[in-house]
């Protein structure tokens, strides 16, 4: 009995054999208010107006229009900065994933059974995966130089972070029976985990960081905005420049490249899961 | 006994060919991408720098962090929290329809198929350029950030309406057919409880990825607490930034824990 019972009680019903039971009231009108309270909210702060948006949605397909037929003599110059991109998601998604293993195995309460490192490695992961993408690229552009150099670190920290939360918890429902009896055997916690956990878990690892590395190339392609390397850098430039053509060129190829990328590690990932 | 494990071992399945293809790929594209790292950017400064801005997160400007004027940082998270709030909720009404389009066991193959690649066009488009656009509309601000925001949701929500509705247990439509129901009783009992659940789910999950991605609004003006941000970042204000940071961080951890408890209560019913 909580306190919303107690405020809207029951309803008794009596069935046909004389037991009374009762219905609790729906939760549904007060998550319905809390809900409305925010949209109010939020309509007074963001200047949200209807109006606006009916009268003048017409200018959202300018620019659009403007990208339609893209400009076609211009995929030569995207080749460069496309490949930039693939091989930054690539290399930065490589290096994230693999060097967060040893931080997720120290972040599983089923492998260190020490509460305060777990504790510790799960803030350190959750720090880092609130720090926005855009932020740290924008940090190593400072710390690298303007280069592709940065758009990889900023792309291995994002998958680190993500990649990082995932694995422990996949970690943490794997069968321990093989570890345990490879523990009483007199095998170390690394060799245990290498030999008992890996198998286990390497699938759905696997196909984890595939799926990251599906979104890091669409990642990719914003981090050019802060100098990072890749689409990004001439998507700006085109942008500045009012090149709409040009945008629908750029944007087309990416388009091209993350389907053909998501198809084949799609296929790819059916075969592992 | 040592024998016999001997000759299971001796005939365990073997793919090496195919396991040395799949490594040799891999090596293969790693070492040509490798081919993008240029180091000759990395200046002397650059630790110098890492320091200094390290220094800043952990000294963050205090007077910043508790400004309660429309500068200061508690009110900027606000706006923040209130465009990825109306961002999600536009973006999961859009979805709707367009999963319903797009769920292949409701519609013919070819709509399916259409449905399918315009949700994956929508979510190839960088936000900053659906940020460019609908300033054009509205004006810089807190709105065009919303509009934004609702738009880079629809692609990933709307994939995962889908698979919701491409789930649902339809021998319950065909019991409560069976019992003579009619289509909006079969809508309200048969349908509803068995994607809302799931709906809400995806919906609080995206409001999580939202409020993080706010930042990426702050490039093209579109308000919320980004702009500020990135101003303070290329004006080496670290102590500022520090405490933007500071606050979108505690933030995005105390959002995403009420979140995952929303979620697992949904998740159990």
């Amino acid at each position: 009995m909580n306190l919303f019972d107690k405020v809207f009680p029951p309803r008794t019903i009596t069935l046909a054999n004389g037991k009374q039971i009762q219905k609790p009231r729906s939760r549904a009108p007060l998550y319905a208010a809390a809900l409305l309270a925010m949209a109010v909210v939020s309509v007074e702060v963001t200047g949200f107006d209807l109006g606006v948006l009916v009268s003048r949605i017409g200018e959202f397909f300018v620019i659009l229009g403007q990208m339609i037929p893209p400009k076609w003599e211009y995929m030569s110059q995207i080749w460069e900065p496309l490949f930039d991109t693939i091989k930054m998601s690539l290399l930065g998604s490589f290096i994230g994933s693999v060097l967060v293993v040893p931080f997720a195995m120290l972040a599983s309460t089923n492998i260190i059974h020490n509460r305060a490192v777990v504790a510790a490695m799960r803030l350190l992961l959750s720090i880092i995966r609130t720090l926005p993408t855009l932020v740290s690229a924008l940090i190593a552009t400072y710390i690298f130089g303007l280069g592709t150099l940065a758009g990889t670190t900023a792309i291995a920290i994002f998958t680190f972070a993500y990649i990082g939360k995932i694995l422990y918890e996949e970690i943490e429902t794997v069968d321990m029976g093989p570890f345990e009896a490879m523990e009483a055997m007199g095998a170390t916690k690394t060799r245990a985990f290498l030999s008992a956990i890996v198998p286990q878990v390497l699938p759905s690892y696997l196909s984890n960081c595939l799926f990251c590395f599906e979104g890091n190339v669409r990642y990719a392609s914003i981090l050019g905005y802060v100098g990072a390397g890749g689409l990004g850098l001439i998507l700006n430039e085109k942008i500045g420049w009012r090149e709409y053509d040009s945008v629908g060129m750029i944007l087309l190829a990416l388009f091209v490249t993350v389907f053909i990328i998501e198809t084949i590690s799609r296929a790819a990932r059916k075969r592992l899961v | 006994m040592e024998k016999r494990i001997e000759q299971a071992y001796a005939q365990r399945p073997r793919r090496w060919l195919f396991e040395a293809a799949v490594a040799a790929v891999v090596v293969g594209l790693l070492v040509w991408s490798g081919t993008a790292v240029e180091t000759a950017g990395t200046t002397q400064s650059g630790a110098k720098i890492a320091m200094n801005i390290l220094a800043g997160i952990f000294h963050p400007d205090t007077r910043l962090l508790f400004n309660l004027t429309t500068q200061g940082v508690p009110y900027l998270l606000l706006e923040t929290i209130c465009i990825a709030f109306l961002g999600t909720v536009v973006g999961a009404i859009i979805s709707i329809p367009l999963a319903f389009l797009s769920a292949s066991n409701l519609t013919p193959r070819p709509v399916a198929f259409v449905g399918r690649i315009i949700i994956m066009a929508v979510r190839t488009v960088p936000a900053f350029v659906y940020g460019l656009m609908f300033i054009r509309v509205t004006g810089p601000g807190a709105f065009a950030g919303l509009l934004t925001m609702s738009l880079c949701s629809v692609g990933m929500v709307s994939k995962m309406y889908i698979e919701a509705i491409e789930d649902l247990d339809v021998r319950v439509l065909e019991s409560l057919d069976a019992a003579g129901c009619t289509t909006w009783q079969k809508i309200r009992y048969g349908i509803l409880p068995q994607l809302m659940p799931n709906f809400a789910s995806t919906a609080i999950y995206r409001f999580d990825i939202n409020l993080r991605d706010a930042t990426v609004l702050g490039l093209v003006g579109a308000g919320g607490i980004g702009a500020p941000l990135i101003f303070a970042m290329n004006a080496y204000r670290w102590e500022e930034a520090g405490a933007i940071l500071a606050g979108l961080i505690v933030l995005v951890l105390i959002v995403e824990w009420l979140s995952t408890k929303i979620r697992v209560k949904l998740a159990r019913g």
